[in-house]
């Protein structure tokens, strides 16, 4: 049987907590735990897992910014956090030891933004927002920024942005209800929308709020305000043997289990996908593999439900990095929980 | 922005005759929500554009508030007093604010403009339906301060 233990609850902030991010180290050669949270109290704050087996509040990021702090994300050395804010700006931490130095704050999007992504290699940074462009940032030493394209496209407020794990693809998802995949077309930071996932191509009816990759990367989730979660997928083969950008199709619609918006989801290291919607519950899904796949595609079970996890919506869900399926879950009520998934057999 | 009304000339309704509630209504948490309670707290807040309440010029009515006790779901329908109202937004906005100052948070609420009513029906409804639309626009100090106009304006 598998069941979701409730480690702890992190409270501190005094408005809804909207995202998580994990810090990469975390739970590497003896690296403690560090999780980010970031709020509509306008402040960022630094969790870390105890020697005491117990979660502290690290450190309060109060300054820049002047709003809702919408996302954030560490960079892949986990040294630098970036948050994106409704104020308009996205500003960038450093771990200076005993605490965290805004370094940086990157001003150009003409209203709120809404999500920043590093690329795989730490050296491009992507943010994106109401004005419905996606910027994307090349970082240069002594922790400066360059705007290097302002991608147009997308003909609503674009939700989240996401770099592929291991390919230089950024993914896009809207209030729109499409998800846009960009690529620099080989010439001089020339980036160009090489697909765009439409209703017409199987895609989302309504807003797609998210998007998680499985970890070798060829298969991708989306959930959105139209109930359903889709599985998307490519070939990685064909991407790498080629020159060109091989396409991403609809494989699976997990539908019927969500009966309010689906606010995040996230795609575990060993193939668990946990979602956080606005019903205040947490669920679980699992390839079914019973099926036959080379027939009718893959198809997606219900692991687990939990019920009532926050005492309102959910907005973000997180596994941690390490191999411990420790999960972390934001809410509207200004909670965090680290949570643990105990004894699946998949 | 434009410089006239939107509606210059809105159809006024009387007020209607009140019941007397009784206070106190957070004092049961687990009582069913009835929808003439909600309706109480929203029919007086002020139209954005006239100096009326949202009842008077019939945006709403008590048939406006309907409750799910079993689900924790309220959903409300307003009728702009015109197809084009492009208040509906800031309406939607005010309805959010009040009832999140008088309701359990653990209640859904969903906003809607009654079918038919509005020439965008979709687009308005999605918008006013969309958290962080609505968060984000809380924090622009001029939408803010209409809606609080809105709000205030009937106590004094």
């Amino acid at each position: 049987m598998e069941g979701l233990k409730e480690i702890q609850k992190l409270e501190g902030h005094t408005d809804r907590v909207w995202s998580l991010a994990w810090n990469p180290l975390s739970g590497l050669d003896g690296a403690p735990l560090k999780l980010a949270s970031c709020s509509g109290d306008k402040t960022v704050r630094i969790w870390e897992h105890k020697p005491s087996n117990s979660w502290e509040c690290q450190a309060v990021l109060d300054d820049p910014h002047t709003r809702t702090v919408r996302s954030c994300a560490w960079s892949p050395s986990g040294k630098l956090l970036a948050t994106a804010s409704f104020d308009g700006t996205t500003a960038i931490f450093q771990d200076v030891g005993d605490d965290y130095e805004c370094v940086s704050t990157l001003e150009g999007h003409e209203n709120e933004v809404k999500s920043v992504s590093w690329n795989a290699s730490g050296s491009l940074l992507a943010t994106c927002g109401r004005d419905k462009t996606v910027w994307i940032w090349e970082v240069l030493p002594g922790n400066e920024f360059e705007c290097v394209a302002v991608l147009q496209g997308h003909t609503q407020d674009v939700k989240m942005v996401q770099w592929h794990p291991t390919m230089e693809l950024l993914f896009s998802c809207s209030y729109d209800n499409t998800v846009k995949i960009w690529a620099d077309d080989g010439e001089d930071d020339n980036w160009v929308c090489v697909q765009t996932l439409a209703q017409s191509n199987s895609g989302h009816s309504s807003t797609v709020w998210a998007l998680s990759f499985n970890a070798t990367g060829d298969k991708m989730v989306t959930c959105s305000d139209d109930l359903t979660l889709k599985i998307w997928g490519t070939d990685n083969g064909k991407m790498l043997s080629s020159d060109g950008f091989a396409p991403w199709s609809h494989l699976c619609t997990v539908a019927g289990y969500h009966d309010r918006t689906i606010f995040s989801v996230h795609w575990s290291r060993d193939n668990i996908i946990a979602t956080g919607a606005a019903d205040d519950a947490i669920r679980f899904f699992v390839e079914n593999n019973e099926c036959d796949t080379l027939v009718d595609g893959p198809s997606y079970n219900l692991l687990l439900k939990k019920e009532k996890a926050h005492d309102m919506d959910i907005n973000s869900v997180q596994w941690s990095p390490g191999e411990n399926r420790l999960l972390a879950s934001a809410a509207d009520d200004g909670t965090i929980k680290i949570w643990e998934l105990t004894s699946v057999s998949c | 922005m434009t410089l006239g009304l939107i509606n210059a000339n809105p159809v006024v309704h009387a007020k209607k005759e009140r019941v007397a509630r009784t206070e106190d209504l957070h004092s049961d948490v687990d009582a069913a929500v009835d929808p003439l309670e909600i309706y109480d707290f929203v029919r007086d807040i002020r139209d954005p554009e006239h100096p009326y309440s949202l009842e008077q010029l019939s945006v709403l009515s008590e048939e406006s508030i309907t409750v799910d006790d079993k689900l924790g779901r309220i959903l409300i329908t307003f009728t702009p007093t015109i197809q084009h109202c492009s208040m509906a937004t800031v309406i939607g906005l005010c309805l959010r604010v009040k009832l999140k100052q008088c309701f359990p948070p653990h209640y859904k609420v969903d906003i809607k403009v009654s079918p038919g009513s509005h020439a965008d029906e979709e687009s308005v409804n999605k918008q006013l339906n969309d958290k962080e639309r609505v968060a984000a626009a809380l924090e622009n100090p001029n939408l803010r301060q209409l809606v609080d106009e809105c709000l205030y304006s009937s106590e004094l």
